[in-house]
């Protein structure tokens, strides 16, 4: 009986444990005087890994899910002869909840898992370690630009694949199936807003941008630096990330539009 | 051990040390000292933390108790920046390499260069091709790490850990996994780069026979401290039981050949009320 109970609070200790060892880790990794000449070139080949090599899978699913939003969205509407408000549920589906939600499991898988495993094959080859001892910080030269690569580029995939999901949405409901064109751009373009969708979208993709990168950064830095320890962190980042991503929807869901 | 008239770079003065708070101790009251100028090996059997002692040394772990000082300095008590401007005075050549596997050799020998002067291309240029001839890579300077052998990956590391002529240099089993060549490469450019950029050596290894031929001082570490010390030809001729083990290789002696384990009958027997 006491054994479980001191379990639960070993448990419960060693989580605290990690979420302050992983705030550290990002606190050291952001703060500090920013040095361009170096920084720059580095932010650069990493946002090239992180974002424009996922840019493929991104317009792919964005395609499909558009398409098959624009299907599902039009075998209901034309029930209630309301086909033309097609336009308005692809957008206001893609905008609010699935471009920022999608995309970020998406990218935990591609680029959140790809980022753990390289982070925890640095560490076991000590090429973190050499970098300490070669007087440079590995949280500034290693963790910090692929954490800003992240986080920037995560919001223009969002995007991306919001606008990817729409034109998937047009083809389906507009080329095949007949809704009116006009009906389908005017009625999205009326009820569409700014503040209300675009930017809640946006600020969503943002948040999940910061808490995948992060994951994904921190699970790599402190992995066991053995091929056991490095395949389960990497499982560790995609099951982690995608449950704080959808869970973090929900409340964030619930702050916006509640 | 510490003579006044010998000026040392590096001293440890009754250093505590375990890891996982505690845990698991792998020093208790270690004194040591490195004379500058030297090359000084550290042997000991494998397991008993003398990886522990480089990361010591460089600051990537602190001891729970005692004085580590580099030059004066004592190494835990300084400031993350302290720290780390005291680095570029020392460098480590770690067992695998530690080469970055997203560069060229030609690059990963530039690297501390590019971080920490502020030389023209030209002249990192040069000084990368000197540093490579030194250990005659020159010719490997556009090779990728995957593309290098061991004692290739190990030597180019070595040139990189010379980039900023660092004082002191720790090799972590540098002759651990080569062939005899290399091996013998390896020792020769060693004891040639002590001599000629008057560099501070510590070489920690179990290879006994090698370290042997090139060692000014040797420590002999066992049961979480040191158990001997002295010129390799001191401790050759040394009477103590442990250190005639450990340098004769003898398989059972002060250190046991079993692993601590309940009597061999009993276990064998147990339960069926023998």
């Amino acid at each position: 009986m006491f054994d479980r109970i001191a379990a639960l609070g070993k448990a419960a200790l060693d989580t605290i444990a990690g979420a302050g060892a992983a705030l550290i880790m990002l606190v050291r990794a952001l703060i500090g005087r920013p040095n361009l000449r170096k920084s720059w070139p580095l932010l650069m080949q990493q946002m090239y890994s992180l974002g424009v090599l996922s840019l493929l899978i991104i317009i792919i699913s964005g395609l499909f899910i558009g398409m098959v939003l624009g299907l599902q969205g039009f075998t209901i509407l034309v029930d209630f002869g309301a086909e033309q408000s097609l336009g308005q549920m692809v957008a206001l589906s893609l905008l609010r909840e699935l471009g920022p939600v999608v995309t970020a499991l998406l990218f935990a898988g591609r680029a959140g898992s790809a980022l753990t495993a390289e982070i925890g094959l640095m560490k076991a080859t000590e090429q973190l370690s050499s970098l300490e001892m070669m007087a440079v910080d590995p949280l500034r030269r290693v963790v910090s630009p692929r954490f800003w690569a992240g986080f920037y580029s995560m919001p223009i995939l969002a995007t991306i694949f919001s606008a990817v999901g729409i034109y998937g949405g047009y083809l389906v409901g507009v080329q095949w199936l007949g809704v009116d064109d006009g009906a389908f751009w005017s009625v999205m373009q009326s009820s569409v807003e700014w503040r209300e969708d675009i930017i809640n979208g946006l600020i969503k993709s943002i948040v999940f941008a910061f808490v995948v990168t992060w994951i994904a950064l921190y699970k790599g830095y402190n992995c066991t630096p053995t091929s056991v320890g490095i395949s389960r962190a990497t499982t560790s980042t995609v099951v982690t990330a995608s449950l704080a991503v959808l869970g973090l929807d929900f409340v964030l869901t619930a702050l916006m539009f509640g | 051990m510490s003579d006044a008239a010998v000026d040392y770079l590096v001293e440890l003065h009754g250093v505590d040390f375990a890891h996982a708070h505690g845990a698991h101790p792998v020093y208790r009251d270690l004194n040591l000292a490195i004379p500058r100028g030297k090359i000084t090996a550290v042997l000991g059997p494998s397991g008993i933390g003398k990886t522990t002692l480089l990361r010591l040394i460089g600051g990537q772990l602190k001891p729970q108790q005692g004085r580590i000082t580099f030059a004066g300095h004592n190494i835990p008590t300084l400031s993350r920046s302290a720290l780390y401007q005291l680095r570029t005075r020392m460098s480590m050549l770690f067992q695998s390499g530690a080469l970055f596997s997203d560069m060229s050799v030609f690059d990963n020998i530039a690297f501390p260069l590019r971080e920490h002067s502020r030389l023209s291309e030209d002249i990192i240029e040069t000084v990368v091709l000197m540093k490579l001839e030194a250990v005659g890579l020159r010719g490997a300077r556009d090779l990728m790490p995957s593309e290098l052998s061991g004692g290739m990956a190990r030597r180019a590391a070595l040139a990189r850990s010379i980039a900023l002529d660092p004082e002191l240099i720790m090799y972590d089993e540098p002759f651990a996994g080569q062939d005899p060549i290399s091996m013998g490469v390896i020792v020769k450019l060693i004891k040639r780069l002590n001599e000629s950029m008057g560099l501070t050596s510590i070489i920690v290894t179990h290879d006994v026979q090698e370290v042997m031929t090139i060692a000014d001082y040797v420590y002999i570490m066992a049961n979480k401290t040191v158990v001997g010390a002295g010129t390799p030809e001191q401790l050759m001729a040394s009477s103590d039981a442990l250190v005639h083990q450990f340098l004769h290789g003898e398989a059972d002696g002060p250190v046991r050949f079993h692993y601590p384990a309940a009597d061999l009958s009993a276990e064998l027997l147990g339960g069926r009320g023998a």
